[in-house]
């Protein structure tokens, strides 16, 4: 388990780690190295070459700004975990980033990283999706914000271009009057979820739930919006039959075939349980 | 006498240089100019080769070598079938170092690269292109017998590798009295030991000695060296083995030879240079040993009180594509299935079965947790039919403490040996879990959760383990003369288990020193050559047993000595604090001196060695320095062969909730009852068993080496094999009882294996009563999964109640 | 048995192009000519011989290769040895004093019996190493400190004694500090 021979190189700037990439089809970018890594020891993947992003300047760092947390890519998971200012703009990014492999992962592992690499099953995509964030990337046309809608395209997949590098990850700020939670069930902890969803759940006058965004991570070829989850939401006071309902709307999301660890079916009910659990808990934290 | 080591929770020597880093495992030995091999493995369960192409690996500069059946001479040929048995139909089929023609497993070695360092000999590895031509393949056991399916091998019809039927009483004669008789199917799944160290192998030859000396981390370093002599035709003293800090082995390092072993040493004779072979994580799940599929149907007779008269079970058990360690695991299985209970007739088949899936041999517990799990789901099943409690049933087929010992005629352990129970107090043991789970308080808790929607369920399950096997092993007790230190020496390996401390134990009291002034070496066929292996539960009983022999003669002769030189009678002398003193008064002389004493000198080299030159106070001028009949200094060995083996039991309780919602199983308590005989070190048995909990916890829910329908192993990472971590196993409350064994002196019984036996029985149990508000949902496998639960409730929701 | 020599010279290491990486390991500055591919737990075993680092899944599972680097514990064998430029590494041959004498996580260990073949014992050395100077005052419940050590496998002890461990190398650590040794 070693991985095959690559050519290596560590740009210190963006513009040169781009001209590298453009130059050489079989180039890949190197962040924290946790999900490369591996499949480069299985020899799954074998990049002809590693653009190591470790020195390139400028790509690290968290500012909060009025309306969103700004992550530089090849800031550390950890550093995300334990950094206040960006939990108080959205304190679901803690909550999901808790779940995230272990914690010597995520000291080296990078918030970039994790969404570029854009496993189906992974945490972070997830949490970009419901909380509506984006990514900012550079390649040789230059620079351009990827609404996490549109970026991802399928399991490890994104809508970037070979030559473009993500370079920052932005999410907005938790809007007033909105909950947040993050549900997972693992079969062991620090795996990829079987199922796991983020929520946010707004609410208004009433106790309506006046807008929702969930999404889930483990049950499709991608990280997924459920937006027939939070159509059912929508409108209603999260009752009991709100919740139900919505969880029996999820399940057409899951729509991952059987596999080693779980049956469709299974997973479908497992998704809306996690649905229904997490939106209360979302509820109750939006108050009203 | 000193306070008495034996039965003290004395901490281990051998932590301190483990705990620095400064362990000595097979990868951290400096071999210079050492090459390093990898394998190309077969892609395919079954197929013939057409084709290997090995021109671009050998054109690549930096390998030095590459290794098809073509290139190993007369090595090519089916490796050595270890235990054989006239069950076992044609001579029985074992591998070939590396394939010949054809292929029968995926991970099976086709190719072995030497190169500069392991990243090239994996590159060279990639670049050898194997021309397969697929055969079709059935794994599934059942279907495997069934005529018409796809032979393993051609020559053996209905893939049958042994088929053995034993009977001990009139099975016949109890079930025609029976007043009630139910029947239980269970299938458990493969699963691997996977050790945190991988196997790994390192020789090295010396042209000029002629010495082959070998680090392999293996379970049995005394047969490695043996095998390795008859290969390749060298003198055994020739050849060394040592087994130095190996990272867990769990019986799958009793497994010998896996093709490494042999292409190892072989690729280091021929280009005089060191190799080495650390196996990676993957190579282990594809390519070293497995265990546990078995499919159990077994049938009780029983009276409507609840006797049990007699049992029938018929299993078929995988034994993978080749059948080395003879039907051990299967022999196992099929002579532990009655468990603790008297059941006098008995009647037991068992077909082995090849499937095109990697070899079975003993993993902890060898046969002996589907054999738990096969008689413990029936005794449930009964008790609920009967409508008598699970625990009284239980108690009233136990054999009683007077029974003892309990020979079940007809049935021969896989020692070659007759069945015969030792010693036991089960009802005690029972009593002990009864009195911890206070049944009638968690049924009034089990009412309460489910009014809230919460869903609780205890279960438990009983197990027998025959221990201690023979044949026989060695021990060794020295006096080292300069320091006084106690060297200790047996055959067999330690894989963590903790062996030279107990043994410092139970040298320590009969020489009168600490445990830490004990220095254990084994596992080095040139400290002790003689010996077996560590497997079945048996180092502490067999080697432990040899080694308090052994320190008894050593007492004698340092008493002996010590008394010469302190002037007084033998009975006037104790040993205690590193010396021997004369009871009541405070001269004496250390065991250094009495081993300086004891070995007359020529030279001197310190101020202790003195004492014992040929002008030396002490020394005689009269006649011979070394008395006839004697030998220089303080060192006695003996051998412990035990009768046969010893049974240890116990028995596991545990509460579980269950999320119906998620599936998920949380276990609230596991309490487990354990005897394993008189115990030497408390500590170290707690380890063990906790550590066998752990392991069976994992064998219960989260570790299963899934293939394919074409065979393909699923599992073969971390990633899909889900050993569990802290995070999964729950704390454990260990209970010990100590019934000694009448069968060697120290009264000790076998450890090693016992906390995996009965997790899955336990676990089972505990969800089938935590299910019965969804309907009857009965668990018949191993191991489990949320999704299988999942799919087993869907099942008992669309039953017509 | 017949032997005879390699047809052909072999070479003192593979032809792998080389990078020159400099970082300090245990307090030690130092540069190495490396492969690009060699991963850092092989680096500090084999080019180093600091061989307490343990390799025992190489998809960072396991976590017996864990070491620190630049204070936070890491897997060695997700990280390149060229990544680890500048870097500051420590591994388990660090913990103890010089004079052998074995740290509070350690001799908590082995109080415990916390270890039993010791493969896997260094990375969590390393690991509970790594969150005690993180978090010196550390949730000690049961569930707090299982989360700490999920992420180190043990296939040994059933991990019943590391948990005590752990609570007892805060307490030696604590008697340390206020003069106890």
């Amino acid at each position: 388990m070693k991985p095959a021979l690559f050519d290596y190189t560590a740009p210190e700037t963006v513009a040169e780690a781009v001209a590298t990439l453009a130059a050489d089809e079989s180039a890949r970018p190197l962040a924290g190295g946790q999900s490369l890594i591996p499949i480069m020891n299985f020899r799954l993947a074998q990049p002809g070459t590693l653009v190591d992003l470790g020195r390139v300047a400028g790509l690290d760092g968290i500012t909060v700004t009025e309306s969103e947390v700004r992550i530089g890519a090849m800031t550390r998971q950890r550093t995300l975990e334990s950094h206040a200012g960006a939990n108080a703009a959205h304190p679901l990014i803690a909550e999901v980033l808790a779940h995230v492999a272990h914690i010597a992962i995520r000291n080296r592992g990078t918030v970039g990283g994790s969404i570029a690499h854009a496993d189906a099953s992974a945490e972070l995509p997830c949490l970009l999706l419901a909380t509506g964030g984006s990514v900012c990337a550079t390649g040789p046309e230059g620079e351009r914000t990827v609404a996490a809608d549109d970026l991802f395209s399928f399991h490890m997949t994104t809508t970037l271009a070979q030559t473009e590098i993500l370079t920052e990850v932005r999410i907005p700020r938790l809007p007033p009057a909105t909950g947040w939670a993050f549900e997972e069930y693992a079969r062991r902890r620090g795996d990829y979820a079987l199922a796991g969803v983020c929520a946010l759940v707004t609410r208004g006058a009433g106790g309506v739930c006046t807008g929702a965004r969930l999404a889930g991570c483990g049950i499709a070829d991608r990280p997924v919006r459920l937006t027939a989850a939070e159509d059912a939401l929508r409108g209603s006071t999260v009752c009991e039959d709100a919740l139900m309902a919505a969880g029996e709307a999820a399940k057409g999301h899951a729509t991952l075939p059987d596999d080693l660890q779980a049956s469709q079916a299974y997973r479908a009910d497992l998704l809306a349980a996690l649905v229904r659990r997490a939106a209360v808990r979302a509820a109750e934290r939006a108050g009203g | 006498m000193s306070t008495r080591q034996f039965g003290a929770p004395v901490q281990r020597n051998a932590d301190p240089a483990l705990l620095r880093g400064e362990g000595a495992f097979i990868d951290d030995i400096p071999l210079a100019g050492a090459l390093h091999a990898a394998f190309v493995r077969s892609a395919h369960a079954r197929a013939r080769i057409r084709s290997i192409d090995t021109r671009a690996a050998r054109a690549n500069p930096d390998v030095v070598a590459v290794y098809t059946a073509d290139d190993i001479g007369a090595l090519d040929a089916p490796l050595p079938l270890l235990i054989p048995h006239p069950s076992i139909t044609a001579g029985g089929k074992t591998q070939r170092p590396l394939a010949r023609d054809e292929v029968f497993y995926a991970g099976q070695c086709i190719a072995m690269v030497v190169a500069v360092d392991r990243y090239t000999a994996e590159d060279a590895c990639e670049a050898i292109a194997v021309d397969y031509e697929p055969l079709p393949v059935e794994l599934d056991l059942e279907k495997a017998v069934a005529d018409g399916a796809p032979l393993v091998h051609d020559d053996i019809p209905n893939n049958v590798a042994a088929h053995f039927i034993q009977e001990s009483g009139d099975a016949d004669a109890a079930f025609a009295r029976a007043e009630h008789v139910t029947t239980v199917k269970v299938r458990l799944e493969r699963s691997t030991a996977a050790p945190l160290e991988c196997r790994a192998i390192a020789a090295r030859w010396d042209r000029v000695t002629g010495e082959l000396m070998v680090w392999d981390g293996t379970q049995a370093p005394i047969a490695v060296r043996g095998g390795l002599a008859s290969v390749f035709g060298i003198d055994e003293d020739n050849v060394r083995v040592v087994a130095p800090n190996v990272g867990g082995g769990f019986g799958q390092k009793i497994m010998m030879f896996h093709p490494d072993e042999i292409l190892v040493p072989l690729a280091a004779m021929e280009l005089d240079r060191p190799v080495k072979y650390i196996e990676d994580r993957v190579e282990n799940f594809i390519g070293a040993s497995q265990e546990r599929a078995q499919i159990h149907e077994i049938t009780l007779a029983a009276l409507k009180d609840g006797t049990v008269l007699g049992l029938r079970d018929s299993f078929l058990h995988d034994t993978g594509a080749f059948i080395p360690y003879g039907i051990a695991v299967a022999q196992v299985s099929s002579t532990s299935v009655a468990g603790p209970y008297r059941i006098p007739g008995i009647w037991v088949e068992f077909k082995a079965v090849y499937t095109p899936c990697v070899q079975v041999t003993p993993y902890r517990g060898c046969g002996r947790p589907q054999a738990c799990f096969a008689i413990e789901r029936a005794m449930d099943q009964l008790a609920d039919e009967l409508g008598i409690d699970r625990f009284e049933l239980r108690r009233r087929n136990f054999i009683a403490p007077d029974e003892f010992p309990y020979r079940r005629e007809g049935l021969l352990f896989a020692d070659g040996l007759a069945v015969n129970y030792d010693s036991g107090e089960y009802a005690q043991a029972l009593d002990r879990i009864v009195g911890e789970i206070d049944l009638p308080a968690f049924r009034a808790e089990q009412a309460e959760a489910r009014a809230e929607g919460r869903y609780l369920g205890f279960g438990l399950g009983f197990y027998v383990e025959a221990t201690g096997l023979g044949p026989y092993e060695g021990g060794r007790v020295k006096l080292h003369p300069i320091t006084g230190k106690v060297y200790v020496t047996t055959g067999l390996t330690d894989q963590g288990q903790g062996h030279g401390t107990v043994f410092a134990q139970i040298v320590a009291d009969q020489v009168g020193c600490a445990p830490a002034d004990v220095v254990f070496v084994g596992g080095d066929t040139q400290a002790q050559p003689w010996g077996v292996a560590t497997f079945a539960s048996r180092a502490a009983v067999v080697s432990g047993n040899a080694i308090h022999k052994a320190a008894l003669r050593a007492r004698a002769q340092i008493v002996q000595a010590a008394a010469n030189m302190l002037e007084v009678e033998q009975d006037e002398i104790e040993l205690r604090d590193g010396g021997a003193w004369i009871r009541g008064g405070n001269r004496s002389v250390s065991l250094a001196e009495v081993a300086t004493a004891t070995n007359p000198l020529r030279y001197a080299f310190n101020e202790s060695s003195k004492t014992a030159t040929q002008f030396a106070p002490a020394s005689r001028h009269d006649g011979p320095p070394l008395a006839e009949g004697t030998h220089p200094g303080i060192e006695e060995s003996d051998y412990f062969s035990p009768p046969h083996a010893t049974w240890a039991y116990g028995v596991h309780a545990a509460i579980v909730e269950f999320d119906p919602e998620t599936c998920a199983i949380d276990i609230r308590r596991y309490v487990c009852v354990h005897d394993c005989g008189t115990i030497i070190n408390p500590m170290i048995v707690d380890g063990q068993v906790m550590g066998g909990i752990g392991q069976g916890i994992g064998g219960a829910f989260y570790e299963r080496c899934a293939y394919s329908e074409d065979g393909a192993p699923l599992a073969a990472s971390f990633m899909d094999f889900l050993m569990p971590y802290a995070t999964e196993v729950p704390d454990a409350e260990l209970i010990h009882t100590e019934t000694p064994s009448p069968l060697n002196p120290l009264g000790i019984k076998g450890v090693g294996e016992a906390g995996t036996i009965p997790v899955s029985q336990v676990l089972a149990s505990a969800l089938e009563d935590a299910f019965q508000p969804f309907g009857i949902a009965p668990v018949r496998e191993s191991p489990l999964s949320p999704s299988m639960i999942h799919a087993l409730l869907r099942e008992a929701r669309a039953r017509p109640a | 048995m017949a032997r005879s020599l390699p047809s052909k010279p072999i070479p003192a290491a593979s032809s792998d192009p080389r990078r020159e990486v400099t970082l300090t390991v245990n307090g030690e500055t130092l540069t190495r000519s490396v492969s690009p591919r060699m991963l850092l737990s092989d680096f500090i075993r084999h080019e180093l011989g600091l061989t307490g680092t343990h390799v025992g899944c190489e998809h960072g599972v396991c976590g017996c290769c864990t070491v620190l680097i630049d204070g936070r514990a890491g897997r060695s064998c997700l990280t390149l040895a060229v990544q680890a430029e500048g870097a500051e590494i420590r591994t388990i041959e660090s913990v103890a004093r010089p004079d052998g004498t074995l740290h509070p996580v350690q001799q908590a260990f082995m109080e415990c019996h916390a270890l039993q073949c010791g493969f896997c014992t260094p990375g969590f050395v390393m690991a509970i190493l790594s969150y005690l100077e993180e978090t010196p005052q550390p949730d000690l419940s049961e569930d707090a400190i299982r989360e700490v050590l999920s992420g180190n496998l043990c296939r040994c002890t059933g991990y019943k004694n590391i948990v005590r461990a752990f609570r007892r190398a805060v307490e030696l650590r604590d008697a340390r500090a206020t003069g106890g040794g």
